[in-house]
């Protein structure tokens, strides 16, 4: 891990430190060599960091006055937002939190795709977001279902009932997931149970999604190896620290405007209306991060495949370093792929959008076609594109000026061809 | 100029690290405070008992803000004996006086103030409580004798609505 | 290559056109200024004290507020009673309490602590005094319904004949902005039906909007502190994002001056 021998200046640092090396890592963090042309798209995980953080500590406070049971959620709940000191707060934070923790990690996943960061040699960082982002998918779903309002309940009926799919033990697994014969309250406290366990699984993934990063280091906008250190480089302190806070208060400002001026605009009117298990109301519909593959679910009018389009087009991801054959990185020397990209980023959102509609008419054949251009997308164009594509000769360093004009003058920074 | 440069840097610096720890102050607050008594725990805070059925030289316990109350109708021997302590005598002095100003009835807080245990009625070397975790001996006035406690039971605070009530808190 | 791109790209367009045409369907609202929206919005007290003598006089004898508290009439923020005048109206309710030392329950007037007395013992009861309906809970009423205020305000004044041609089974009304437009609640609101003490007129407008707005606050107790705490928050976070961005200009410049 170390990339240089690290020898701390008092006589107890070296002590302590030949015992735990802490002040070695420390150092190893502080001076972690990162691409100097790093843009904003790359402050996403840092930002991602806080908001498991933010998610991890509201969450820890908020249990302490939650009480995972049938007949209690719902009022511990306006408890926590009428009477404990500041829990309206704290609950509209987590609540906000999970969005805006999902927004962050949507535009990670797309700057990862955009500039190729799943490629070799990173593989292994791209599989473990995925793991987390299934395990966020998880955490989500499950704290949406704790205050136990109507959409909980019918959510969470709704995404347990995707398991009875399953030809013979479907059943019997549903029932084993609800410890009965519907939802209720030992569904209530397993939920509890996994919700308040997750994130710390999550934590330790991102450990591991970090550990994967410092071993390659970064990909940059250009897409090209960097030698480091070098002058491409610049120590992770201060220079992307700094860069990173910056950010990290932008992001902030839009998360504090959602939590003070718009707490629930995010949420659906319908979990303010306890569960009631004779009444569903008129339109289920998952929270909004939810939404593209809920239309993927739906689009397939058989039961089992519809699920199984569902996981495959999450699992899919998993495979996408092996699918996209091309070896350039960045899509700005990928003028083909740029293209595609947009339509991809497109097709989401479109998916997104009839997610939250009724699945009839129109919409339904929006989302088929949706859903099968996301597939073509994944398993067609991209192996192809690796072949057939012609791709803009790539400079020799980040930092040599690069001739013919940029395509995306943002993702390569000015400054970089002034050197 | 170039000599200027560094102090207009740090200044800068100073007042980001300032103003962020002053943010980061105010994000701990809502979150150590979530545990302080919330307001629903605060407006439970008084409770009225009728003490018509105590007769004399008995107690009754009662819940007052989840801690045990003891309302004992004291008998003219306990109330005399009570009177009677010298001061001098007293880890915590206190008179009886104002500790009852209703001499029959004493209304205390019935938890031990040495580590929280609940005393026992009529046990002890003083005719009054005993608390049988650690050995604290109390008299007829909850005041504390012998043992680890270093003060007398509680008083909280109380009145007589009427002859038969006591609102407590 | 290029023109499977420009087909894309064509029915990318026209998905987006029939979708914004498809989504133009739904009733307008009713409007009308609610004080408490916008960065500094705050309740208005008169509105406040007013709407809860509409609760009290014409919704709560079916409609329970099962989570809001005597206590907090008088709390800042709501529509701040004194504490006399909120322990004055909770003592005009009843409830039970116990069991007392002879494991009898007994009844009590209400105390500050207690929750809204509700109308009925519970769900069942309710339905049954009702035709079968519940009417539901006020406590959160105002975030349990998209449209929110808007909403329900528009309900209240919604009430209109059937058209033609639709027929209302017995005990059910026409409403124009109710979700299917059925209701089995009947006209709660007409001109005069509340008096005001501080001289308001009480037309059907005011009281809907008096009505609608301590809905809000029961729902949403805490809207003032968050509002202003929000301004705080957000004003404060510009002035460090502004401090921040200058702090990593200075540092940043030491690179590119180097190289």
């Amino acid at each position: 891990m170390s990339d240089h021998e690290y020898v701390p200046a008092s006589k107890f640092g070296k002590w302590f430190n030949d015992r735990l090396p802490l002040l070695s890592l420390a150092s190893h963090l502080t001076d972690y060599p990162t691409p100097k042309n790093l843009n904003y798209w790359w402050t996403f995980g840092g930002i991602l960091t806080f908001c498991l953080i933010t998610q991890i500590v509201t969450g820890l406070t908020l249990a302490m006055h939650y009480i995972a049971h049938a007949d209690l959620a719902f009022e511990s709940v306006e408890h926590i937002m009428r009477d404990v000191n500041y829990g309206w707060l704290i609950r509209y934070i987590h609540a906000n939190g999970a969005s805006m923790f999902f927004l962050a990690v949507y535009i990670h996943i797309f700057r990862s795709l955009f500039y190729g960061s799943y490629k070799s040699p990173r593989e292994i960082i791209w599989i473990i977001g995925i793991i987390i982002y299934l395990l966020m998918m998880a955490a989500a779903f499950m704290g949406y279902v704790l205050p136990w309002g109507q959409m909980s309940f019918w959510g969470a009926t709704v995404i347990t009932n995707l398991f009875s799919a399953i030809p013979l033990v479907g059943e019997g697994i549903v029932n084993w997931l609800w410890g009965g014969y519907s939802v209720d309250n030992p569904t209530l406290t397993r939920f509890f149970t996994l919700h308040y366990l997750i994130p710390f699984l999550i934590l330790g993934l991102v450990v591991l999604h970090i550990w994967a990063l410092h071993i390659p280091g970064n990909n940059n906008p250009v897409g090209i190896d960097v030698k480091k250190p070098s002058k491409d480089t610049v120590p992770f302190h201060p220079y992307i620290v700094i860069k990173d806070a910056f950010a990290l208060l932008m992001f902030t400002i839009v998360f504090a405007f959602f939590v003070f001026y718009s707490p629930n605009i995010l949420g659906h009117a319908d979990n303010y209306i306890e569960a009631n298990p004779m009444v569903t109301p008129a339109h289920i519909v998952p929270e909004w991060y939810l939404l593209p593959f809920y239309a993927i679910l739906r689009s397939v009018p058989d039961k089992l495949m519809g699920v199984v389009a569902m996981l495959s087009a999450i699992l899919i991801l998993a495979a996408l370093p092996w699918l996209d054959t091309s070896k350039i990185r960045s899509a700005v020397f990928r003028p083909l792929y740029k293209q595609f990209y947009w339509i991809l980023v497109v097709d989401v959102l479109v998916l997104g959008y009839v997610g939250a509609m009724p699945a009839e008419g129109l919409y339904l054949l929006i989302a088929r076609v949706a859903t099968a251009y996301y597939f073509i997308h994944f398993l067609i164009i991209l192996p192809v594109l690796g072949f057939k594509e012609k791709t803009i000769p790539l400079p020799l360093s980040i930092t040599e000026p690069v001739l013919g004009g940029m395509p995306m003058a943002s993702a390569v920074k000015k400054k970089e061809s002034l050197n | 100029m170039s000599e200027k440069k560094p102090e207009r840097r740090e200044f800068l610096f100073t007042a980001s690290y300032a103003v962020g720890a002053v943010g980061v102050g105010a994000v701990v607050w809502p979150l150590v405070d979530q545990m302080n008594p919330d307001a629903s725990v605060k407006a439970l805070a008084s409770t009225e008992v009728d003490v018509s059925a105590v007769q004399s030289g008995k107690s009754i316990t009662v819940l007052w803000r989840g801690k045990p109350v003891f309302i004992k109708r004291r008998t003219p021997e306990e109330i005399a004996e009570a009177r009677a302590v010298k001061m001098e005598d007293l880890k915590d002095p206190q008179k009886d006086e104002d500790r009852a100003k209703n001499p029959e009835w004493l209304v205390m807080v019935g938890v031990c103030t040495h580590l929280g245990c609940v005393p026992l009625n009529d046990k002890g070397d003083y005719n009054g409580w005993f608390c049988p975790c650690h050995g604290s001996h109390y008299d007829t006035s909850g005041r504390i004798r012998k043992g680890p406690a270093p003060l007398n039971m509680e008083v909280p605070k109380y009145e007589f609505v009427n002859s038969n009530t006591i609102k407590i808190g | 290559m290029k023109n499977i791109l420009k087909i894309s790209y064509l029915i990318i367009f026209l998905l987006a056109g029939t979708l914004t045409v498809n989504s133009a369907e739904k009733v307008d609202l009713l409007k009308t200024d609610w004080s408490f929206k916008g960065l500094f919005g705050k309740f208005d007290r008169g509105s406040l004290q007013r709407g809860y003598q509409v609760y009290t006089e014409v919704c709560a004898s079916c409609h329970s507020m099962k989570y809001v508290s005597y206590r907090n009439l008088f709390e800042p923020g709501g529509p701040e009673f004194t504490k006399d005048q909120a322990k004055a109206i909770a003592a005009g309710f009843e409830v039970t309490d116990g069991p007392n030392s002879d494991g009898e329950m007994f009844v009590r007037p209400a105390k500050l602590s207690d929750k809204f007395v509700m109308p009925f013992a519970n769900v069942k009861a309710a339905q049954a005094a009702n035709g079968g309906a519940y009417p539901p809970d006020m406590s959160v009423l105002a975030k349990a319904r998209s449209g929110g205020v808007d909403y329900i305000y528009s309900v209240l004044l919604g009430y209109e004949d059937p058209p033609s041609g639709v027929t209302l089974e017995d005990g059910v009304y026409y409403n124009k902005y109710m979700y299917g437009n059925n209701i089995k609640m009947s006209e709660p609101l007409s001109d005069g039906l509340v008096e005001y003490s501080d001289g308001t007129t009480a037309s059907k407008e005011q009281m809907a909007k008096d009505v609608t707005t301590f809905l809000m606050w029961a729902a949403e107790p805490h809207l003032e502190a968050r509002h202003k705490m929000g301004f705080r928050a957000i004003l404060y976070l510009i002035i460090l994002t502004i401090l921040v961005y200058f702090s990593m200009k200075k540092i940043w410049s030491r690179i590119e001056s180097e190289v």
